[in-house]
């Protein structure tokens, strides 16, 4: 009698003990910049999708699946010129440019002067651009919001999928250290 | 007379009017089996931009495009299995509105039959304590504490008076 008296004492406590230790592991997470929103991608660790794009008009490349393939850890940035996040981006990318890292872009739904005016106005980072009119590719890769960037590794596989603007804090805390370690 | 005749369409018009869809007339396939099909797979496929929203339903410009994508794998000849692991493969269980049972998912599909368990259990508990007390009745020491009580307050209360 006593016994379960002092159970059903103790048990809201340890319900509400229990669901403040979700809560503050959920805050946690939001401090560290990550949104509910973000979804895992179902592509980590698998190979990257098969694909070729055509250059963004006629007299520019564009390239194919195979230049992930070529034992360098290479950077996948699908971005547009009407995105403006992607306008937030480009300096991080240009700045990854400069350090040496590959980096091939889509250019999803955008017209051949939209995008060449984009390049023209804030700066070229890419190695090339490969433009995915339809949006087939960028759903091949499991894209659904823009910008987003994936680290492919030496072999071809995606090891991972940043969703949204690269900010400063990511590169550090995340792309950067990520790129060396899959570089060694 | 022409009034009545409008007001008597325009009620006809708002209670068989269809609700309208986000699929566009050049997405429908002209096989209406292989649309059905499309539709019935889309309602189950979440929008992943709008996220409580099927792509059935929603007008974002990803949806617009995964509905052709089931279409274009529905005319390749595609089952509907094959159509759902094409979505998922690329998109994770997520973009599945309905999620599949397995031991991720355990919780969510078990957790309504744990809180009824542990209803009952608390119900049968509770029961249990009730007719206990009741059943015990008083011992024959709490009787003559009882009524030497009940005595002793008697009395008092004549004295009181």
């Amino acid at each position: 009698m006593t016994a379960n008296l002092r159970l059903s004492y103790f048990l809201p406590v340890v319900i509400v003990l229990v669901l403040a230790a979700i809560f503050w592991s959920y805050l946690g997470e939001i401090k560290d910049g990550k949104s509910i929103q973000d979804l895992p991608s179902a592509l980590i660790d698998k190979p990257a999708p098969v694909f070729k794009l055509p250059g963004i008009t006629a007299s520019d490349k564009g390239f194919d699946s195979t230049v992930l393939k070529q034992g360098k850890v290479t950077l996948v940035n699908v971005w547009a010129s009407w995105c403006a996040p992607c306008r937030v981006e480009h300096p991080r990318m240009m700045q990854l440019a400069r350090e040496g890292v590959a980096i091939y872009g889509i250019n999803y739904k955008d017209t051949p002067e939209a995008a060449k005016g984009f390049l023209a106005e804030l700066g070229n980072p890419y190695k090339t651009v490969g433009a995915d009119r339809t949006g087939k590719v960028s759903i091949d890769w499991g894209v659904y919001g823009y910008p987003e960037t994936f680290v492919v590794d030496t072999k071809g596989h995606i090891r991972y999928r940043h969703v949204g603007p690269i900010m400063a804090q990511d590169l550090t805390d995340k792309i950067r250290p990520l790129i060396k370690a899959l570089s060694k | 007379m022409i009034k009545a005749g409008f007001i008597i369409a325009l009620f006809a018009a708002l209670v068989t009017g269809l609700p309208v869809k986000a699929v566009e007339p050049n997405e429908i396939l002209k096989d209406p089996v292989l649309e059905q099909r499309a539709r019935a797979l889309s309602k189950d496929l979440r929008c992943l931009v709008c996220q409580n929203q099927s792509i059935d339903d929603s007008d974002a410009d990803l949806a617009r495009d995964l509905r052709v994508v089931v279409r274009d794998r529905l005319k390749a000849g595609d089952s509907d299995k094959q159509v759902m692991a094409f979505v998922v493969a690329r998109y994770g269980e997520f973009v599945l509105l309905k999620p599949p049972v397995n031991a991720r998912t355990s919780l969510l599909w078990g957790g309504p039959a744990l809180v009824l368990l542990f209803g009952a259990i608390g119900l049968v508990l509770w029961f249990r304590r009730r007719s206990s007390a009741t059943a015990e009745g008083l011992s024959a020491d709490e009787e003559k504490r009882l009524a030497a009580l009940l005595d002793d307050n008697a009395a008092s209360g004549e004295t009181d008076r």
